[in-house]
Formats: C-alpha cells, sequence, structure tokens
C-alpha cells in the first residue's frame, strides 16, 4: 500500500484555481521532490499533504486513512503523530534552546524526554549546541535543529519547504548529507526545491505549473 | 523533564523575552490590585474608625422614661447598659432635668456625672475647667453666666423652688456647644438630688456607643423588651448620618474598585492582543507541530494567569501600604493586616487577567498553521 496518495485533488480560492485534479501517489521510502515557479501551487500541495489545510475536491489517502475529510482537530492528530516538517525558514521558538525545541515538538506528542532530544541533535551533529538559542546558531545549525526536531517523533513522512533555500553552499551540503543519510534509512521524504541539483537527489520528481502537473519523472530515468 | 516542567518554562521565557510588554501589563494588574487591595482596606476599617470618628458628635442612643413619666429609676439604666455590649460603650452620661433657683433667679439645672459626660460629649467646650471628681462644683451654661453675670471661679447661690434650703457652689468653668446645653446649669447628680430630694431618679440618660444604625436597632429592640421602665432611642441624625456617610463611602468605594478592574481587563487584554499578534507565526509553529487549540489557549492563559498571579501578589502588599498611609494620615490610627483580603485582592487580580486573556486566546486558537509555509 502506498504511503500518500491524492485522487483528483483540487483547491479554488475563489476565481483562483491554485491546484486542479492532482493525481499523485508517493510509495514508502520515496523521495519525491516538487518543482516548479512561484505560484504554481507547491505550497498549497504541501499544507494539503501536511494536513495544514483541505482541498476543494478530491480525496488525500495517508497511511490508509481519507484525510480529506477530517475536521481540523483530526487533521491536527494526524499531523502531530505522521508528519514532520522542515522549513525553508528554520522556524525554531526564538526564547527556546535547540534542545527545548526539539523537545516541544514531544511536548505536543507524547512526552518531553531530554536524553532523546539530545540523541537526536547528536545525530544531525550539534550535541554541544543543545543549550544554544537560535539566536546564536547560524542558518544551517538552526536547519538542523529544525529536521531533528522533524525526525523526533518518528513521522511516516517528513515534508521538507525548501529546507537548503536559505543556505550558503557548505550549509546546504551538510543539510542534503543529512537528508541523503535519512532516505537511505528509509525515511519518506517529499521536498520542494528550485534548485535542480536538489531535486536530482531525489528518487522521483514532479513540476507543477499553474496548480497543474507539467512533468512527472523518474530521475535517473530523464 | 516532566510534561508540566516543559510548559512552565515555555511561559516564564515567553514573559521573560517580553518583559518590557508584560512589565505594562504587569503594572497594570499590580496597579488594580493596589487600589482594590487598598480601598478594600480601608472600606474594611472605616467603619471602625468612623465609628470612632463619629463618637465625638455625642450620643447616638438615649433612654428616656416610658409614657407620660417624667423621670425613671436609675437602676433601670444600669440593667440596660448592662445588654448592651460593654467593650463598644464609649460613655453613658445619665441626666436629672429640673429648675433650681440660681441667685434667685430660676434657671433650668441638671444634674449629671462631668466624666461620663466628657467622653459622651467631647465637643463641650468648657472656658474654666472641669470640676473635679465628687466635688460640688458646677458648670453653667454660656448663655446662663450672661444672664447672671457669672465667671469661672466665682461662687452662686441654688435654692430648690419649693425649700428654703440654699447651697453655695463654685463655679468650675462656662460651657458653650452652640446648643441648648447652653440654657442650663450642670451639677453633680447626687448633689442635685439630694437638694429636690428625688434619689436614684433620672429624667434622661445619653449612651455613646460604638456599632452601626442595624446593630443600634437590634440593641434597642432587647432593651425594650427587657427593660420595661425605659424607652430607648436611637438618635437619628448622628445614627443616620454616620450609615449614609458609610454607604456613601461604600459606593464610591464599588464604583472606583470596578473603574480601576475595568481599566486593568483592558490594559492587560490589549498587552496580550498585541503579543498573540507579535506571535503569531510562533503560534503557527506550534499548531504545525501538534499543538491543538486546548494547548495554545492554556500557554497564553498560563501567561495571563502568571502575570495576574505576580501582579496581584505585588498589588495586595502595595495595596495594604497604601491603605496604611491612608489611614494615618486621614484617621490618625494604623490599620491592620487583613489576610482574607489580601487572598481576595490576589484572587480577583488572577481571574482578571485570566478573562482578560479569553479574547487574545480565541484570536491565538484561531491562527492557521499553514501561514509557516505560506511565510506570511
Amino acid at each position: 500500500m502506498s504511503l500518500l496518495e491524492l485522487k483528483d485533488v483540487s483547491m479554488i480560492y475563489g476565481s483562483v484555481k491554485a491546484l486542479q485534479n492532482i493525481q499523485l501517489t508517493v510509495e514508502r521510502g520515496e523521495w519525491l521532490a516538487i518543482m516548479g515557479p512561484s505560484g504554481s501551487g507547491k505550497t498549497t500541495l504541501m499544507n494539503i499533504i501536511g494536513c495544514m489545510d483541505k482541498g476543494s475536491s478530491g480525496t488525500v489517502v495517508l497511511d490508509g486513512e481519507d484525510i480529506s475529510t477530517l475536521n481540523p482537530r483530526s487533521l491536527t492528530s494526524i499531523r502531530r503523530d505522521k508528519v514532520g516538517l522542515v522549513f525553508q525558514q528554520f522556524h525554531l521558538v526564538p526564547y527556546l534552546t535547540a534542545l527545548e525545541n526539539i523537545m516541544i515538538a514531544q511536548y505536543y506528542h507524547s512526552m518531553p524526554d531530554e536524553a532523546e532530544a539530545l540523541a537526536a541533535l547528536d545525530r544531525v551533529g550539534l550535541k554541544d549546541r543543545a543549550k544554544h538559542l537560535p539566536s546564536q546558531l547560524s542558518g544551517g545549525e538552526q536547519q538542523r535543529v529544525c529536521i531533528a526536531r522533524a525526525l523526533i517523533n518518528y513521522p511516516m513522512l517528513i515534508l521538507a519547504d525548501e529546507p537548503t533555500g536559505n543556505l550558503d553552499e557548505a550549509n546546504a551540503n551538510l543539510v542534503l548529507e543529512i537528508f541523503q543519510k535519512l532516505h537511505q534509512e528509509g525515511h519518506t521524504i517529499i521536498m520542494v526545491t528550485h534548485d535542480p541539483e536538489v531535486a536530482e537527489l531525489a528518487q522521483n520528481r514532479i513540476v507543477l505549473e499553474h496548480g497543474r502537473i507539467s512533468d512527472r519523472r523518474k530521475i535517473g530515468q530523464c | 523533564m516532566t510534561k508540566y516542567s516543559m510548559y512552565s518554562k515555555m511561559i516564564i521565557h515567553s514573559l521573560i523575552r517580553r518583559r518590557s510588554r508584560m512589565f505594562v501589563a504587569l503594572l497594570a494588574v499590580a496597579i488594580g490590585a493596589t487600589v482594590l487591595s487598598g480601598l478594600v482596606t480601608i472600606y474594611y476599617d472605616v467603619p471602625r474608625q468612623m465609628g470612632r470618628e463619629f463618637r465625638s458628635y455625642g450620643a447616638n442612643l438615649i433612654f428616656i422614661p416610658v409614657g407620660n413619666s417624667q423621670v425613671f429609676q436609675e437602676q433601670d439604666v444600669v440593667r440596660a447598659t448592662a445588654l448592651l455590649p460593654q467593650e463598644k460603650i464609649v460613655g453613658a452620661a445619665p441626666y436629672l432635668y429640673d429648675r433650681l433657683k440660681v441667685n434667685e433667679q430660676p434657671v433650668m439645672v441638671a444634674g449629671t456625672r462631668f466624666q461620663e459626660v466628657k467622653k459622651v460629649s467631647p465637643f463641650w467646650q468648657i472656658r474654666g475647667q472641669w470640676p473635679e471628681e465628687k466635688s460640688e462644683d458646677v458648670v453653667i451654661g454660656a448663655e446662663v453666666a450672661e444672664l447672671l453675670k457669672v465667671e469661672p471661679g466665682q461662687t452662686i447661690t441654688l435654692a430648690a423652688a419649693n425649700s428654703s434650703s440654699e447651697k453655695k457652689v463654685k463655679v468650675a468653668g462656662v460651657v458653650r456647644t452652640g446648643g441648648t446645653e447652653e440654657n442650663f446649669l450642670f451639677m453633680d447628680l447626687p448633689l442635685l438630688q439630694n437638694l429636690l430630694q428625688k434619689n436614684d431618679q433620672m429624667s434622661v440618660a445619653q449612651v455613646s456607643i460604638m456599632a452601626t444604625e442595624a446593630e443600634l436597632n437590634t440593641l434597642t429592640r432587647a432593651v425594650e423588651e427587657q427593660v420595661p421602665g425605659i424607652t430607648p432611642r436611637l438618635v437619628k441624625r448622628v445614627t443616620q448620618s454616620e450609615g449614609m456617610v458609610l454607604g456613601k463611602l461604600q459606593a464610591l468605594v464599588y464604583l472606583v474598585t470596578i473603574v480601576v478592574l475595568l481599566l486593568t481587563l483592558i490594559c492587560v487584554a490589549t498587552t496580550m492582543m498585541a503579543v498573540v499578534a507579535e506571535r503569531r507565526k510562533e503560534i503557527g509553529l506550534k499548531k504545525a507541530l501538534g499543538a491543538d487549540n486546548r494547548s495554545i489557549a492554556l500557554e497564553f492563559l498560563g501567561e495571563g494567569l502568571t502575570l495576574g498571579a505576580l501582579g496581584g501578589l505585588l498589588g495586595t502588599i502595595l495595596g495594604f501600604f497604601f491603605a496604611q498611609t491612608v489611614s494615618v494620615n486621614v484617621f490618625g490610627r494604623a490599620i491592620s493586616f487583613q489576610p482574607l483580603i489580601a487572598v481576595s485582592a490576589l484572587v480577583v487580580a488572577i481571574v482578571v487577567a485570566g478573562v482578560a486573556c479569553l479574547i487574545p486566546v480565541r484570536v491565538a486558537t484561531a491562527v492557521e498553521p499553514a501561514i509557516v509555509l505560506r511565510g506570511e
């Protein structure tokens, strides 16, 4: 059974058709890159997949459950249990340390566990920065904390929105290495990116234009 | 780390991070609690203080004979006075009124006990001096003194209207009250009773007692029922003005307290609304991480209630000093710390801060998690 399946998903805001009849299947352990120009519907698609919004029509099945009919409360519960989010602008809570920023995800999920959060930080190479506030970390370090936070509750799906968009080349490479490692470990990743080189790392790629999938290919087959 | 310690840490760090904004809200709560605690403490203490003040305006309870009789027995007054709360009695002055010839001129006289008169009627202004205890000296009203051309220190001659016996007494002082007392001559009660041969009789007893109008009404009923020889009457002029002043003061305290609490509510609500607006992205992030509306509401309520508790504590302490300063400067007396008022002010401050957070919490829970991806 596929992890994620979108059938005829559309999103209409007034007269604007943000997404039109999207058909998409993501298998478990797959790395999918979503590309497309600004305004093509990437963020709308990510919001629907990430249980943060509902489409105007169509069905979205995540881990065998149709999430397109769920109410906001149930969507929150699914998001908390099954989705890990990595953002372009990192989005760390500014008054909490790196360690606490990871523990906050545990706090909303179940129970904060300092040792486990520290292990997650160690995994992204930031154990020694555990007590630092976000303002004391570089952009790359903040993004690595963000990845550690996304992984802490063992999500089925990692959604990454331009995770290297705000990073210099060295830090971007560090972050991509982590994603590659996660993929090798069997994590399912959906990543929005503008960068073709980043997209090359994924197994599959779709290109969105005007709310439609204009190109769909397996990397290496193109 | 437990969920509770993580929750506490988030609230404390969030408050500290916005310390300047939160300080304004804290100050608003503290001022509200100061006014509340201060005014209520003063209001609680004022009847006690005002009672003392009003006692300087004279008796608030009088005992008069029943029906058409002109006099009653002294022992009736003793029985009636025993029914009153002894610790609240300021003084009880008996009076026997009659007419005597003073230097051959008819004058209204009153026999009394001067030590009690001093307590019941501290507004009497004496030129000369009060008679010594157990002396036969008299105090003469200013009008009578002028009529008889008598000055303190002079001796006058008293004679009962239907008797040929005379008594020479010294005028110790001349009394001015601005009232009917100036038309009387005052002398020691037993001396007058002997002169008139009206042993143990009296016309009226004036009692000054620290009690509210309601308490006085209860006492009056008790005396009426248990001492048939006398009729107790409230001095309405005094008791009603006391009740009226306290009533107006109570209304003022309520009004000021409500206005200040409303202002506190508005200030805290405005601050929390600004904080919610500032933290929309953070709220969206927390929701994206899986926080439900209850968690978001609990965090903002926690911040508001912490502000309320800290501001309330500070305000309660300041309120006591405020009340103490007012009491010392206005009434010249210190007040005692009232734990119940302090706890109530603290609870009200917390409740007001909590209520002030309700709208901001509603706005916070309406934030959509999708804003973190839209980059708004």
